[in-house]
C-alpha cells in the first residue's frame, strides 16, 4: 500500500468514525441530548481522534526508527576493506543512498520490477544508463559492493514502508472500534477531546523550539564537519579566502567579516540620521496631517522586498556612482572600477533601513512622558534643546537598542549585498571598491552543483553559524536594552 | 535706563537668543531635511521601478505570411509524422527568411542585408513556433499562414530605445542596417509594438532569447509557495498563538518559547535557507527546486510574524467576554474556540496577508534550495506536479534575469518587480481594508 493510499484510507475511516459515533451515541439516548454528558460533535470529535492521531504517531515514529536501523544495516553490510582513505564510510553511504533512491525511482517508472532489484544481480550490471534516463546521476561507476548494499537497502525500505503503512491503517481501524466502545451517554467526551486538543496546541507551540533547535544542530554538525576537515584557526584568524576547487583552498572569515561590517557600517552611517531626524520630527514637530501622510509613506520602503533594492543598486545607483566616480566619468577620476562597491550596496541598505530606524525610534520618542517635556519648556528651553537634552538622552538607551536593531538587519541582508556589493573578499579601505560579505559567500559556496564532502561548500555552514550567533546576540542585546529602557517609565 | 535693560527686552533679542532661535530652526530644517530624504528615495525607488519596468510589458512583434513549404519539411511527400519530426528547427529557417523577403517584396522595400541577418531580425523562438504548430497537424504542409512572431531582443531594443545605429556597431549580434530596415517595415506596419500577454503570463526562455521570456511560471510557482505557506502556517501560528496566550502556565519553558518565538522573527532569512538546505533537502531528501521545500522553509519564517500578531489580537480580546461565557457554563477551551477566536479573526488574518507578503517577496532563502538557476518552462498541471515539481518564484526569477548580462533581461527583471509589486500592494491593501472594516474598539 502506497503512502497516497494510506492517506486516503485514514481520511475515510475518520469521517467514518465522526459520524457513526455521533449516531451511536444519539441513538443510545434515543435523540434526547439533554442526557448526553457533552454535546453530540465531542463524541464524534473523539472517535475521529483515536482514528487518526495514534496512526498518525505510528507513521511518524516508525519513518524515523526505519530510516535509522536501516541505516546502521546496511553500514554493516559494507565490506571493513572496502572503505578506504579516498572513499570514507559516508561517502561510500551517500552513494548507496543515491543509488538506493534511483532503484526506487526505476520502480516506481515501471522501469524495473521491484522482485528483479531483490533477487537478480545479473539484470542489474548496466544499470547506469537506465538510471541516467531517469535521470539520477552517479558520481562514480557503481561496484558490486554498492549495488548489493543498495539493492539491500531497497529491499528493506520496500518492505519496512508497506508494513508501516498496512500498520498504520490497522490501527486506525483499531482506534475506530475501540472509540465506538465509548459511545455512551455517560462518557465524558467533550474532557477527552479537549485534553487531546490542548496536547496539539502546546505541541504546535513548540514547533518554535524546534526551529531553533533545527537551525542550531544543523549547522552545527556541518560546521563541526567543516572544521575536521579545514584548521579552525585559519577559518577564524587567517587573512585570506582563496576557495579554490583543488586542495588547498584559504577560508577565512575574517576578510568577509571586515567587508559585511563596512557595508553594514556605511547603511548605518544613510540610515540613522535620515531615521532618527525624521522621528524627531515626526514625534515632536509635525502636524497630524503630515503625520499621517509621511509615516506610512517612509514605511512604504520597508515593506518592499529586498530584490528590488538589489537590483535598483545593480543596475542604478552602481551605474549611477560609476559615473561620477568612475573611469572616464564625470568627475574625471578613477575611483571606481565596477559599479558594485561598498557605498552601492551600503547606501541602498540605508534606503531600505530608514523606516525600521525611524518607525522604532519614534515609538521610544513617544515612550518619553509628557512631564519631561512640560518641565522642561517650564524652564524656558525651546522645543530643539528640549529634544536634544531631555528627550534623547532619556530615550538613548532605546535608540541604542533601536540601531543595535538595525545593525542585526544590515549584517544578515543578503539580496542586495549579492546584487550590489561585489565578490572581492579583501580587507579594503575605499568604500568605492567592491568588497564581499558573509552572507554573498553563503549563496555563493551553496548554489550550483554541490558536493557536501568538500570544505569549500560545507564552510558556507560556519559561516552561517557565525552569522547566526552575530545577529542573535545583536538581538537579544538590543531586546534586553529596550526592555530595559521600557521599565522604565511604566 | 541702562544699555543691559535694552539688550534683553523682547523687542530687542540679545545675541544668544538669536542663536537659540537659529538653532531651534536649523534642528527642525534637519527634521524635515531627514523625512524629505527619505520620501525623495521612494520617490526615485518608484520612478525608477516604473521607468524602466513598463517597457518590459511591450514587445516588437512582427507578422508574416509563411509559405510552409513541402520541400523544406516534408521531403518525401508522404506526411508521415515521424519523418516530419526529423526536421529540426534549424530547418525551419530558411521558411521564415523566405517568408521575411516575401514580405519585403510586397511592400517594395530593398534590402543589403544577407540571408543570416534578415533572419537575425526575427526571433530564435520564431522556428520552434512554427514547428510546433505543423506537428499539431501535418496536413498544414504546403499552406500558406500568417504568423505573429516576436522580434530578436536587439530590434526590440532599438525600437525601445535602448540600442542606436553607433551603439551596436562593433555588435555582432545586430546591425544598423537591420535597424533601417526596422524602420521601414515599422512605417508599413509589417512590425508593430503591441503589449505583451506572454510576459505576465509566459514561461521563462533561455539567454539567447531575451524576447520570449516570461513570469507566468514562476508566478504560479509563487502561487503554490504561498498556498503551502497558508496551510501550515495559519493552522500552527494560530494554534501556537492560542496556547501561549489562553493556556501556557507562567513558567520556564513557556518562558524559553516566547523568547525564541521574538530571537526567530529577527534570524536573517538566508539562515532558514540553509536550514531548509541541511534538513529538508540532505536530511530529508525532499526533492530539490520544489514549491514545497521552499514553501516549508518560508513557513517557518513566517510562523514568528504571525505568532506575533495572532497573540496581540487575541490579547485585544477583552477579559469581559471570557468571563461572560465562563460564567454561562462553557469551558475555557469552549471559551476560547467559540468567543475569543471569531473575535480576534480579523487581527488574526490581517497579520496572516502581511506574513505572507513578506514570504511573497523574500528571494534570499530560495537562492539556497535551488530555486534560482533553473529555466522554468513548464506549467505545472496539476496540484501535486505544482508541489513537487521543479520550479521558481517570482522573486527568484526576477534574481535570475538581473544575473543574465544581456539588457534585455533587466528590462524584464524590473518588469517583474512591478508585477511582484503589484500582488504585494494588492495582499497589504486587503489587509488594511480588512483591519478598518472589521477592527473593532472595545
Amino acid at each position: 500500500m502506497a503512502l497516497n493510499g494510506v492517506f486516503y484510507s485514514l481520511m475515510i475511516l475518520a469521517f467514518l468514525a465522526f459520524f457513526v459515533s455521533r449516531f451511536l451515541t444519539l441513538k443510545t439516548v434515543k435523540g434526547d441530548i439533554r442526557r448526553l454528558h457533552s454535546r453530540p460533535v465531542y463524541y464524534g470529535l473523539n472517535s475521529l481522534f483515536l482514528t487518526v492521531f495514534p496512526a498518525v504517531i505510528l507513521l511518524i515514529v516508525w519513518s524515523f526508527a526505519q530510516s535509522i536501523l536501516i541505516d546502521e544495516k546496511v553500514k554493516q553490510q559494507i565490506p571493513e576493506n572496502f572503505i578506504t582513505e579516498d572513499a570514507p564510510l559516508n561517502l561510500i553511504m551517500s552513494e548507496v543512498d543515491r543509488l538506493s533512491e534511483g532503484l526506487k525511482q526505476l520502480v516506481d517508472q515501471g522501469t524495473l520490477s521491484a522482485t528483479k532489484v531483490e533477487n537478480e544481480d545479473s539484470e542489474l550490471f548496466g544499470i547506469e544508463d537506465k538510471l541516467e534516463s531517469a535521470g539520477v546521476f552517479l558520481s562514480s561507476s557503481i561496484s558490486p559492493e554498492v549495488l548489493s548494499a543498495s539493492r539491500s537497502k531497497f529491499a528493506m525500505e520496500a518492505f519496512g514502508s508497506s508494513t508501516r503503512n498496512w500498520l498504520a491503517v490497522l490501527v486506525s481501524v483499531l482506534g475506530f472500534f475501540w472509540s465506538l466502545k465509548n459511545s455512551t451517554a455517560e462518557f465524558r467526551a467533550r474532557n477527552h477531546v479537549e485534553r487531546i486538543t490542548l496536547f496539539l496546541l502546546g505541541t504546535a507551540a513548540t514547533l518554535a523550539i524546534f526551529t531553533s533547535l533545527g537551525i542550531v544542530l544543523s549547522m552545527i554538525f556541518e560546521a563541526l564537519r567543516f572544521f575536521g576537515m579545514h584548521p579552525w584557526t585559519d577559518f577564524f584568524f587567517g587573512s585570506t579566502w582563496a576557495p579554490s576547487f583543488s586542495a588547498g583552498s584559504e577560508l577565512s572569515i575574517l576578510p568577509l567579516l571586515w567587508g559585511t561590517l563596512y557595508i553594514s557600517f556605511v547603511a548605518l552611517l544613510v540610515s540613522v540620521p535620515i531615521g532618527l531626524y525624521s522621528a524627531i520630527y515626526l514625534s515632536e514637530y509635525a502636524s497630524k496631517p503630515i503625520r499621517a501622510i509621511a509615516k506610512p509613506l517612509l514605511e512604504i520602503l520597508a515593506g518592499i522586498p529586498t530584490i528590488v533594492y538589489g537590483l535598483f543598486a545593480l543596475t542604478t545607483f552602481g551605474p549611477l556612482l560609476r559615473y561620477f566616480f568612475g573611469d572616464g566619468g564625470f568627475l574625471g577620476v578613477e575611483w571606481m572600477s565596477d559599479s558594485r562597491s561598498v557605498i552601492t550596496a551600503g547606501v541602498v541598505m540605508g534606503m531600505m533601513l530608514i523606516p525600521f530606524v525611524s518607525s522604532l525610534s519614534d515609538d521610544i520618542i513617544n515612550a518619553v512622558p509628557q512631564s519631561l517635556r512640560d518641565g522642561s519648556y517650564g524652564l524656558g528651553a525651546t522645543q530643539s534643546e528640549t529634544v536634544r537634552k531631555v528627550i534623547l538622552p532619556a530615550a538613548l538607551p532605546g535608540i541604542i537598542g533601536a540601531i543595535l536593531l538595525a545593525a542585526s538587519r544590515a549584517i544578515g541582508e543578503t539580496m542586495i549585498v549579492v546584487l550590489g556589493a561585489g565578490a572581492v573578499a579583501k580587507f579594503a579601505g575605499n568604500p568605492l571598491e567592491a568588497l564581499t560579505t558573509i552572507t554573498t559567500r553563503i549563496v555563493s559556496q551553496l548554489t550550483g552543483d554541490l558536493e557536501f564532502d568538500s570544505p569549500e561548500t560545507l564552510v558556507a555552514f560556519a559561516l552561517g553559524l557565525t552569522l547566526f550567533t552575530i545577529t542573535l546576540g545583536l538581538n537579544v542585546l538590543a531586546l534586553y536594552i529596550v526592555r530595559k529602557y521600557r521599565e522604565q517609565y511604566e | 535706563m541702562t544699555e543691559t535693560f535694552h539688550t534683553n527686552s523682547l523687542f530687542n533679542i540679545s545675541d544668544k537668543t538669536k542663536n537659540r532661535n537659529a538653532a531651534e530652526r536649523r534642528f527642525r530644517m534637519y527634521g524635515i531635511l531627514a523625512i524629505s530624504i527619505g520620501l525623495l528615495m521612494l520617490l526615485v525607488l518608484a520612478t525608477t521601478i516604473i521607468l524602466r519596468g513598463t517597457s518590459a510589458f511591450q514587445q516588437t512583434f512582427i507578422t508574416l505570411e509563411v509559405d510552409l513549404l513541402e520541400s523544406k519539411l516534408d521531403k518525401k511527400g508522404n506526411r508521415n509524422i515521424d519523418d516530419i519530426k526529423k526536421v529540426s528547427t534549424f530547418g525551419y529557417s530558411p521558411i521564415l527568411v523566405n517568408a521575411m523577403k516575401q514580405a519585403l517584396e510586397k511592400h517594395e522595400i530593398s534590402t543589403s542585408l544577407k540571408k543570416k541577418a534578415l533572419g537575425g531580425i526575427i526571433s530564435k523562438s520564431a522556428p520552434s513556433q512554427i514547428r510546433d504548430f505543423v506537428l499539431e497537424d501535418v496536413n498544414r504542409i504546403g499552406q500558406t499562414v500568417v504568423f505573429k512572431f516576436l522580434v530578436n531582443g536587439w530590434i526590440d531594443g532599438y525600437i525601445k530605445g535602448r540600442y542606436s545605429r553607433e551603439s551596436v556597431a562593433n555588435s555582432k549580434f545586430a546591425s544598423a542596417e537591420q535597424f533601417d530596415l526596422i524602420d521601414q517595415l515599422l512605417e508599413v506596419g509589417v512590425v508593430e509594438k503591441k503589449f505583451n500577454f506572454d510576459f505576465i503570463f509566459g514561461a521563462d526562455a533561455s539567454d539567447q532569447r531575451p524576447e520570449a521570456a516570461g513570469i507566468g511560471v514562476a508566478m504560479v510557482g509563487s502561487f503554490y509557495l504561498m498556498l503551502v505557506v497558508l496551510v501550515l502556517s495559519l493552522p500552527l501560528g494560530v494554534a501556537a498563538s492560542i496556547y501561549l496566550e489562553e493556556f501556557a502556565k507562567q513558567n520556564v519553558f513557556t518562558d524559553i518559547i516566547e523568547v525564541t518565538i521574538s530571537n526567530l522573527a529577527a534570524v536573517p532569512s538566508i539562515v532558514f535557507g540553509i536550514l531548509g538546505l541541511a534538513v529538508f533537502i540532505n536530511y530529508m531528501h525532499l526533492p530539490q527546486s520544489t514549491p514545497i521545500v521552499g514553501g516549508l522553509v518560508l513557513t517557518l519564517m513566517t510562523l514568528p510574524t504571525i505568532i506575533i500578531s495572532t497573540r496581540a489580537s487575541l490579547k485585544s480580546v477583552p477579559p469581559s467576554i471570557r468571563d461572560a461565557a465562563l460564567g454561562l457554563g462553557a469551558s475555557k477551551m469552549q471559551t476560547v474556540f467559540h468567543h475569543v477566536l471569531p473575535l480576534a479573526a480579523p487581527g488574526i488574518l490581517t497579520g496572516t496577508i502581511i506574513g505572507m507578503a513578506q514570504a511573497l517577496g523574500e528571494s534570499a532563502p530560495l537562492l539556497l534550495i535551488g530555486m534560482i538557476g533553473y529555466v522554468a518552462t513548464n506549467m505545472p498541471n496539476t496540484i501535486s506536479e505544482g508541489l513537487l515539481s521543479p520550479n521558481s518564484a517570482m522573486p527568484a526569477q526576477i534574481y535570475e534575469w538581473a544575473k543574465r548580462a544581456d539588457p534585455a533581461f533587466i528590462e524584464r527583471a524590473w518588469g517583474g518587480i512591478i508585477i511582484l509589486l503589484i500582488f504585494l500592494l494588492t495582499m497589504n491593501t486587503m489587509a488594511v481594508i480588512l483591519r478598518r472594516r472589521f477592527e473593532r474598539r472595545w
